[in-house]
C-alpha cells in the first residue's frame, strides 16, 4: 500500500487536479452557454412566451448536429477551431474547447426538459396578474425549474468527467489519461483499478450532492 | 363592469376549424356575481379566458369599465390585467416557495414598496384565514388551503374584478362550501365583482346573482338565478337542476298514476309555500293531493320550492283545482301529458 502511494501518489494527485481543472473550467463555460441556450429553446417553442418557429428550429437543429458527433471524433474534428480559439490543441487548455462544445448542447437539452416541467398554469397565473415576460422567466420559470436544473447539471458533470477521461488523447492529462497510458498501455493493472475506483467514488459523491440539493429546493 | 359583446373564438386543430365560443354576450355589473355553467367542452373556460385576454377572441369586444381591451397596447393590457384577479382549478401556486412568498413575489413584481409588503401579505392571509400558514410550502397544505392562498394572492393586488376558472372543481363538497363562503365574503366586504365558470349547480345556487347556461359554445339560457331555478326552459338547464334536486320520476310511475288523476309539479318562488294551497284545493274541490316528492332550494337571493304531487280526482275537479293553483301564483307543470 505505502509503496503504491510512494510510486504513484504524486501522479494520481496531479491527475485529480487536472480532472478537476478540466471539469470545472469547461463546466462553468458550458453552463454559461448551455443554460441561456436551453432557455432560448424553450421560450421560442410553439405556444411558449416568445414563440418563434424559425429561431426554435435553427437552435434545435444546431444542438442536434453537435450532439450527434461522438466526443472522440469531435475532439479531432474541431482541432483547427480549437487552435483558432485558444492557440493550442494540447494540454488542459486544448481540451477545454471540445469539452465545452460537447457539454453545452447537452446542458441546453437538460435545461429544456427542466423548464418544460414547470407548470404552465403558474405561468398563466402570472400572465393573468399582468406580469412582464422578463419577470415570468426569472421569477416563475427559473425559480420553479431549479430542482430539475440541479439534477440535470449533475448529469452533465458526470458525463463531463467521462469525457475528460478521453482528454489524454490530446495530452490533456487527468485521471482517465493515467488509467489509459499506465494502466492499459503499460499493463499497470492495479493502477487502472485504483483510478476506476476513484472515478466511481467521485461520481457517487456528485450524484448524492445533486440529489440532496434538488430535494431541498423541491420542498416536497 | 365586465362586458363581453358577441364573443367568438375559433381554433385550428388538425386543419379543422373548431368554434369554441360562438357569439356569447355577457354583462356583469359592479358588485355582482355571475356564473357560467356548462359541461366540459361547452366553451366556458375559453370564454372566461377571453375576459383578460389570456385568449384573444376571434370576433367581438371585451369591455372592462367601458375600455375595449382589444384596442390596448400590450403594456396597457398588462396594467388592466393587474386589476383583474384570477383563480384556477389547480391553484397554480409556486411550489418552491412559501405561502408568504407566493403572495409577496407578485406584489414585489408589481411595484409594492418593500416596507408595505409584510402588512399587505398579512392582511390578505388574515382575510382567507391562513395567517398561521405563512411559513409553510404549498405541498404541506390541503387543496382548500391552497385555493385560499391563490385567493389571497389574487386579492392582494387589490383588483376590482375576480375571475374564477372552476376554482372549486378539484375540491370536496365541504371544502367547496367554505371556498364559496369566502368568495361571498370578499364580494360583500370588498365589493369585488366576480365572474365564475363551473360545472357544479350548487356553486351557482349558493353565490350567483345571474347565471348563463352554456352548450356548444353558445349561451342557451340565461337570467337571474332565482328565475332560472324556478322556470328552467332549456333541457340542459333542467339536467343541471336535476343534479341538485331530484326532480324526475320514472315515466312508468307517472303513467300509472295519471290513470287516476294528474301528476303535477308545483313550483313556488320566495315566501309562498305550497302546503296551504294544497290543503285549500282538497277542501274546495273533490281532489286529494298526494305528495310524491318535495324539495326546497336555497339560493343566494331567495328560495325556490318544488312539490311533485299526485292529484286524485275526476277531470272537472282537477281542472278547477289546477286553475285555482295557477291563480294563487304557483307555477304548474303537468308531467306525462294533459289530463284526459
Amino acid at each position: 500500500m505505502s509503496t503504491f502511494i510512494d510510486d504513484w501518489g504524486e501522479l494520481l494527485w496531479k491527475g485529480i487536479i487536472e480532472t478537476f481543472q478540466m471539469t470545472s473550467i469547461s463546466l462553468i463555460i458550458a453552463i454559461l452557454i448551455g443554460v441561456p441556450l436551453g432557455i432560448a429553446v424553450v421560450l421560442t417553442r410553439p405556444g411558449q412566451l416568445l414563440a418563434n418557429r424559425v429561431v426554435y428550429q435553427i437552435l434545435n437543429i444546431m444542438i442536434n448536429i453537435v450532439r450527434s458527433i461522438p466526443f472522440i471524433i469531435l475532439l479531432f474534428f474541431i482541432i483547427p477551431f480549437t487552435k483558432y480559439i485558444v492557440g493550442t490543441t494540447i494540454g488542459v487548455q486544448g481540451i477545454i474547447v471540445p469539452l465545452v462544445l460537447y457539454t453545452a448542447p447537452y446542458i441546453a437539452r437538460l435545461m429544456e426538459s427542466a423548464f418544460l416541467e414547470v407548470d404552465q398554469g403558474v405561468i398563466e397565473a402570472y400572465k393573468a396578474m399582468g406580469m412582464k415576460k422578463r419577470q415570468i422567466i426569472w421569477h416563475v420559470l427559473l425559480r420553479e425549474a431549479r430542482p430539475s436544473m440541479i439534477l440535470g447539471l449533475t448529469l452533465a458533470v458526470i458525463s463531463l468527467i467521462g469525457a475528460t477521461a478521453m482528454a489524454g488523447l490530446v495530452g490533456g492529462g487527468g485521471l482517465g489519461d493515467i488509467a489509459y497510458r499506465y494502466g492499459f498501455q503499460q499493463y499497470k493493472t492495479e493502477l487502472m483499478y485504483v483510478v476506476v475506483a476513484m472515478l466511481i467514488i467521485l461520481v457517487q459523491i456528485i450524484q448524492t450532492i445533486g440529489n440532496r440539493w434538488a430535494a431541498r429546493l423541491k420542498r416536497n | 363592469m365586465i362586458e363581453l359583446k358577441n364573443i367568438k373564438k375559433t381554433f385550428k386543430s388538425n386543419k379543422k376549424l373548431i368554434t369554441a365560443v360562438d357569439g356569447v354576450s355577457i354583462s356583469v355589473k359592479e358588485g355582482e356575481i355571475h356564473g357560467v355553467i356548462g359541461y366540459s367542452g361547452a366553451g366556458k373556460s375559453t370564454l372566461i379566458r377571453c375576459v383578460n385576454l389570456l385568449e384573444a377572441p376571434t370576433e367581438g369586444e371585451v369591455l372592462i369599465n367601458g375600455e375595449n381591451l382589444l384596442e390596448l397596447s400590450s403594456e396597457e393590457l398588462r396594467k388592466v390585467r393587474g386589476g383583474i384577479g384570477m383563480i384556477f382549478q389547480h391553484f397554480n401556486l409556486l411550489q418552491t416557495v412559501t405561502v408568504y412568498d407566493n403572495i409577496a413575489i407578485p406584489l414585489k413584481l408589481s411595484g409594492v414598496a418593500k416596507k408595505d409588503l409584510k402588512v399587505r401579505v398579512e392582511k390578505y392571509l388574515e382575510i382567507v384565514g391562513l395567517s398561521d400558514r405563512a411559513a409553510n410550502y404549498p405541498s404541506q397544505l390541503s387543496g382548500g388551503q391552497k385555493q385560499r392562498v391563490a385567493i389571497a394572492r389574487a386579492l392582494s393586488l387589490e383588483p376590482k374584478i375576480l375571475l374564477s376558472d372552476e376554482a372549486t372543481s378539484a375540491l370536496d363538497p365541504e371544502t367547496t362550501d367554505s371556498i364559496l363562503d369566502l368568495l361571498l365574503k370578499i364580494n360583500r366586504e370588498l365589493g369585488i365583482t366576480i365572474l365564475l365558470i363551473t360545472h357544479e349547480m350548487n356553486v351557482i345556487q349558493k353565490i350567483c346573482d345571474e347565471v348563463y347556461v352554456m352548450e356548444n359554445g353558445q349561451v342557451v339560457e340565461q337570467g337571474p338565478t332565482l328565475e332560472l331555478f324556478a322556470k328552467p326552459e332549456h333541457p340542459t338547464t333542467r339536467k343541471f337542476l336535476n343534479t341538485i334536486s331530484q326532480r324526475q320520476l320514472s315515466d312508468t310511475l307517472i303513467e300509472t298514476l295519471n290513470v287516476s288523476g294528474a301528476v303535477t309539479r308545483l313550483t313556488f318562488v320566495g315566501q309562498s309555500t305550497g302546503k296551504p294551497a294544497l290543503a285549500e284545493i282538497s277542501k274546495r274541490f273533490a281532489v286529494t293531493p298526494n305528495i310524491l316528492a318535495a324539495n326546497i332550494i336555497e339560493l343566494k337571493n331567495g328560495i325556490v320550492g318544488n312539490i311533485t304531487v299526485h292529484l286524485e280526482g275526476d277531470a272537472i275537479a282537477l281542472k278547477k283545482a289546477l286553475n285555482y293553483l295557477r291563480d294563487v301564483g304557483i307555477r304548474i307543470e303537468q308531467l306525462g301529458g294533459q289530463i284526459r
